[in-house]
């Protein structure tokens, strides 16, 4: 007997029972979606995230304080010193081929306008703030150099921050409270969605040294860094280390844009092959849901293996046909399940924020693991039906 | 074992002394003590016996869907009796037609379907298939039941069809047993007819029944008792099924 007659030999007996086979393959049918749909979540914001770290600029390097070691997980300890406002200065004299130097530091706190008030995220930077944090102004201006020597109480506020403390009115030139102290609203920023730093939109912008001033403060957590030649962020790298290490030992960590890119990507890959194992979970018990079937199948039609024996049926002829009818309620379920994560990933990308995107080889992982669970759950049945003696199979009622 | 009334007749199959001792729940059962017969071309034969004399051990192993203890099973001149359960099959295949009591016919299949069986495993391509299991079910009565389910037949009719089954690879034996066991005196007199029929036609045909009457629808009858043949009888008043059948009322022709 060739593969084509067990096909449709199998094929016939799965439309015998249509129900079942339906509720069958429902376990992988909502496996493979599952799979493809959790995978094209994981792959989605992935995409998303890495590429507003592309957008900022490859030639960006963050120093933080403290030492981290190689990818996620790797060693780690505490930093026992913070950078300081000077250190930045120290950098921008010292080191050669630098676009920009930019102290950090970030905090929370209330702002308020009249008796309307928000919490949100204070941003401190200096005049070049706008390499790393946003820097599309609906109106206004950013602050001056000036304004960051003399810590004058100036803000830019984020688009969402705009609207909720100044609704339906240009904030420009208006004054808000921050932490208790007044500031002089100079401009605001258009809408740029979530972000890689939390929500932009709600944060508030003001020179660091304000910041410090304000907040009691007299560090900052990061110094950002943004090399004029992205070719010769090596050898950038090799003089900030040059300039650093004498005053913080090795108490400092550099992280390369690209460096920054690996360990996200790191992180959510990591993600999404977790989110694809718990599917995958889902994918397995749909296939000892087949084997189960399987089983009530064989035991069932005992006596048609019995006849098919009798009329010359080898046992390879009984052993494909069970297996192939396991493979075909496995391959079946995968190709609607395909088609169900597929259009449900679509869905997901069209009509809510969460990013997707559906993978050829999560698609393919999904539906060749389903086949060999059909075929690995299968095999047990297959093989108990064509070990049947004949006579008692015939005997069977 | 009987004389040769057509004396130049070829052994299709024969037993050489065999037995067959099996374990059941603990216990050795020797169904079969030494049987030896022989099956002649175009011959039919009845094997009889009551229940319990080894008749069905014996027609398994005769059917190849057994294998005997000691002793030989010689199908068309070949020993089969240590192949493995594979070649036997390929072997019953080829080489036996299977009657059954319940006609054991495959649910919701067609009547073409059914008989198409033994072709599918014998590997014979769809439209040659097609042709022969027509041809097959033709020659039971069946042509105009082609496409009806095996469940829509009546018992007469299933039973027809497995004859249909039994013919359609040509085999060198087509072993009944008790084919009218599960049929009215009407569908089994008919069914009794086709064998007789067959048989006229060349075909070799062993018969299985406990059922004296039966029997004697054969040229001649083996009868078993406890695992032996007690004896050989050339059958000399033969039911004829066909005349039996001209005698019955001739009301509503069941089928």
């Amino acid at each position: 007997m060739n593969l084509k007659e067990s096909v449709r030999i199998a094929l016939r007996a799965l439309a015998a029972n249509k129900a079942r086979s339906l509720l069958t393959m429902l376990g992988v049918i909502i496996g493979v979606a599952a799979v493809i749909l959790l995978v094209a979540i994981g792959t989605g914001v992935q995409d998303e995230v890495t590429g507003q770290i592309e957008g900022l600029g490859s030639n960006l390097m963050f120093i933080v304080p403290g030492q981290y070691g190689g990818g996620m997980g790797g060693e780690q300890s505490p930093p026992s010193r913070m950078f300081t406002v000077e250190d930045a200065d120290l950098l921008a004299r010292r080191v050669d081929g630098l676009d920009a130097v930019v102290p950090v530091l970030q905090s929370s706190t209330t702002a308020k306008v009249g008796n309307r008030s928000l919490r949100v995220m204070v941003a401190g930077a200096n005049e070049k703030g706008t390499v790393v944090f946003p820097n599309t102004l609906v109106e206004g201006r950013n602050y001056r150099r000036s304004e960051v020597d003399a810590a004058s109480r100036v803000v830019v506020l984020g688009s969402t921050a705009a609207e909720t403390l100044f609704p339906n009115r240009d904030p420009v030139g208006e004054k808000i409270t921050l932490n208790g102290q007044r500031f002089t609203v100079i401009g605001y920023y258009k809408p740029l969605g979530g972000g890689l730093a939390g929500d932009q939109d709600s944060q508030v912008y003001i020179p660091v040294t304000t910041m410090q001033r304000v907040f009691s403060i007299d560090y900052i957590s990061t110094i950002v860094v943004k090399a004029a030649d992205a070719d010769r962020i090596e050898r950038v790298k090799l003089d900030i280390k040059r300039v650093l290490t004498p005053r913080y030992g090795k108490e400092f960590t550099i992280f390369t844009q690209e460096q920054t890119l690996g360990l996200l990507s790191d992180l959510l890959g990591t993600l999404t092959y977790m989110l694809a194992g718990i599917a995958g979970i889902s994918l397995l018990v749909g296939g000892i849901g087949i084997m189960n079937i399987m089983l009530v199948s064989v035991s069932e039609r005992t006596r048609e293996i019995g006849i098919r024996k009798a009329v010359g049926a080898r046992t390879y002829d009984i052993l494909s046909q069970f297996v192939i009818e396991a493979v075909g309620l496995s391959v079946l379920g995968g190709l609607v399940g395909i088609a169900i994560g597929w259009g449900g990933s679509w869905l997901m990308g069209s009509y809510t924020p969460v990013p997707t995107a559906v993978t050829p080889w999560a698609v393919s992982m999904a539906f060749f693991f389903a086949a060999g669970v059909g075929v690995f759950f299968g095999v047990y049945p297959a093989w108990k039906a064509s070990q049947l003696d004949p006579i008692d199979a015939l005997r069977y009622e | 074992m009987s004389e040769d009334r057509d004396a130049p007749r070829r052994v299709v199959l024969e037993t050489r002394d065999i037995t067959k001792r099996y374990r059941l729940e603990g216990i050795e059962v020797e169904a079969l003590r030494g049987v030896s017969f022989s099956v002649r071309q175009g011959e039919m034969v009845s094997i009889m016996g009551p229940s319990g004399s080894g008749k069905s051990t014996l027609m398994h192993i005769v059917g190849l869907l057994d294998r005997p203890t000691t002793g030989e099973v010689v199908l068309e001149g070949q020993d089969v009796s240590s192949l493995s359960p594979n070649a036997l099959a390929t072997l019953r295949n080829k080489h036996i037609g299977f009657v059954f009591q319940s006609f054991n016919l495959l649910p919701r299949t067609s009547a073409q379907a059914n008989v198409e069986l033994p072709l599918v495993y014998a590997g014979v391509s769809g439209a040659e298939r097609a042709r022969r299991a027509v041809a097959a079910l033709e020659r039971v009565g069946l042509g105009n039941r082609l496409g009806h389910m095996s469940n829509q037949l009546s018992g007469g009719q299933q039973q027809r069809v497995a004859i249909a089954r039994a013919l359609v690879n040509d085999p060198s034996i087509v072993l009944a047993d008790e084919p009218t066991g599960n049929l009215d005196s009407r569908s089994g007199i008919e069914v009794m007819a086709i064998l007789q029929d067959l048989n006229a036609q060349g075909i070799t045909v062993v018969l299985v029944t406990h059922d004296e009457r039966v029997a004697r629808h054969a040229e001649r009858v083996v009868k078993i008792l406890d695992g032996r043949i007690q004896s050989v009888e050339i059958v000399n008043d033969r039911v004829l099924a066909a005349q039996e059948m001209r005698m019955l009322p001739a009301e509503e022709v069941a089928g």
